[in-house]
C-alpha cells in the first residue's frame, strides 16, 4: 500500500506531515489534492519549497487525483495523500471506492465549527459527511502525529474539545 | 517595513514564528544572553489553522513594524504563512531554519536588510557541530 495515509489537514504540507509522519513512514511522495492549488503555480511552489529533497509533492484536483489514483497506489515508495477539508476527501473517497482508511490530522477552529479534539473542529455538515463515509465502510480516526493513539470517529464526535 | 525618519537609526524588529513554544523559548534565551529579547515578537502555530496563522502573522508584523520573520522549519506552517505575508509586503524578509545563534547575531548585528540576515545565517550554520568529531583514518575511512 504505497499510499500509507489519506489525511485531512487544513495546513496541508507542514511539519507534522513532512517530519512527524514523513520520517517514520519513510515517505517519498505527497499527493496534495486541492482544486484551487492545482491551478496555481505560485501556491504549488510555496508547498513544494517546504518539502525535503527526497520527498516529491504532486498537485492534483479531485478529478485528476481520481484519474491517477491507481498509479499512486501502486507506485514504489511510500506516500501520503492530503486534502485540506472534509468535503474534498469525501468526494475523493466516494468516487474512488478503494480508500478504506481516512486520517483526521488537523481541522482547526473557524466560525461554525464545534471543538471535538484539540486539533479537530467540525461543522454539523462535516460531521454528517464523516458519519456517512464511516457508514459506507471507511475507517476514520483522528491522529495528529504517530506518537499519539488514533481516536475512532465515534469517540471524536462524542467529545467536546480537549 | 519601517517608517523611521531619514538618518534615524532603524529599530530592529522581527517575529520568531514556529511550532509549540519554539518562539517563546528562543526569545527567552536571547533575552537571557543578550538582553535583546524585546527585539522579537513570538508567534506560535499551536492549534491554529493555516488561515489563522497567516492572520496572526499579518497582525504582528503590522503592529510592530517588523522587518524579518524567522521561522523554525522550512516545511512548517509558519513558513508557509510567512511567505504569503511577505508576498504582499515588499521588503519583508523570511528566514527559515532559525536557531539561537541566528537570532543573537541578527539582534546584535549592525548590517541591514538581507545582508544582516545572510550574516546571521552564516553564524547560525557555523554554530552547529557534532562532538566528538569523526576522525579520518589514513585509509580514508572514518571512525
Amino acid at each position: 500500500m504505497p499510499i500509507e495515509l489519506y489525511r485531512i489537514d487544513d495546513r496541508l504540507v507542514h511539519g507534522q506531515v513532512v517530519v512527524g509522519w514523513g520520517q517514520p513512514l519513510n515517505v517519498t511522495f505527497v499527493v496534495l489534492v486541492d482544486d484551487a492549488i492545482a491551478t496555481s503555480d505560485w501556491e504549488q511552489e510555496l508547498y513544494r519549497m517546504g518539502a525535503p529533497p527526497e520527498m516529491t509533492v504532486t498537485f492534483e484536483s479531485v478529478d485528476s487525483a481520481l484519474a491517477h489514483l491507481a498509479e499512486y497506489q501502486s507506485r514504489p515508495g511510500h506516500g501520503i495523500l492530503l486534502a485540506g477539508d472534509v468535503e474534498t476527501m469525501r468526494r475523493l473517497v466516494e468516487r474512488a471506492g478503494t480508500i478504506r482508511h481516512v486520517n483526521l490530522g488537523g481541522i482547526h477552529h473557524r466560525i461554525g465549527r464545534a471543538a471535538r479534539l484539540r486539533y479537530i473542529f467540525l461543522t454539523p455538515e462535516e460531521e454528517t459527511s464523516l458519519r456517512e463515509l464511516a457508514a459506507s465502510g471507511v475507517t476514520i480516526t483522528a491522529q495528529d502525529v504517530p506518537a499519539t493513539p488514533p481516536v475512532p470517529l465515534e469517540q471524536v464526535l462524542a467529545r467536546t474539545g480537549e | 517595513m519601517t517608517s523611521s525618519a531619514p538618518g534615524a537609526a532603524v529599530v530592529r524588529r522581527a517575529v520568531v514564528a514556529g511550532h509549540g513554544d519554539f518562539a517563546a523559548g528562543m526569545i527567552s534565551a536571547v533575552q537571557q544572553i543578550s538582553g535583546k529579547g524585546d527585539t522579537f515578537r513570538a508567534v506560535s502555530s499551536r492549534d491554529l489553522s493555516a488561515v489563522a496563522i497567516e492572520e496572526l502573522l499579518r497582525a504582528t508584523v503590522g503592529a510592530h513594524e517588523v522587518q524579518v520573520i524567522f521561522t523554525d522549519l522550512p516545511a512548517g506552517s509558519c513558513t508557509i504563512a510567512a511567505r504569503r505575508v511577505a508576498r504582499d509586503l515588499p521588503g519583508l524578509i523570511v528566514v527559515t531554519g532559525a536557531n539561537l545563534s541566528v537570532l543573537l547575531s541578527w539582534a546584535l548585528g549592525s548590517d541591514d536588510g538581507i545582508a544582516a540576515c545572510e550574516h546571521a545565517l552564516e553564524r547560525g550554520r557555523g554554530a552547529m557541530s557534532v562532538l566528538p568529531a569523526i576522525v579520518q583514518t589514513e585509509g580514508g575511512g572514518a571512525h
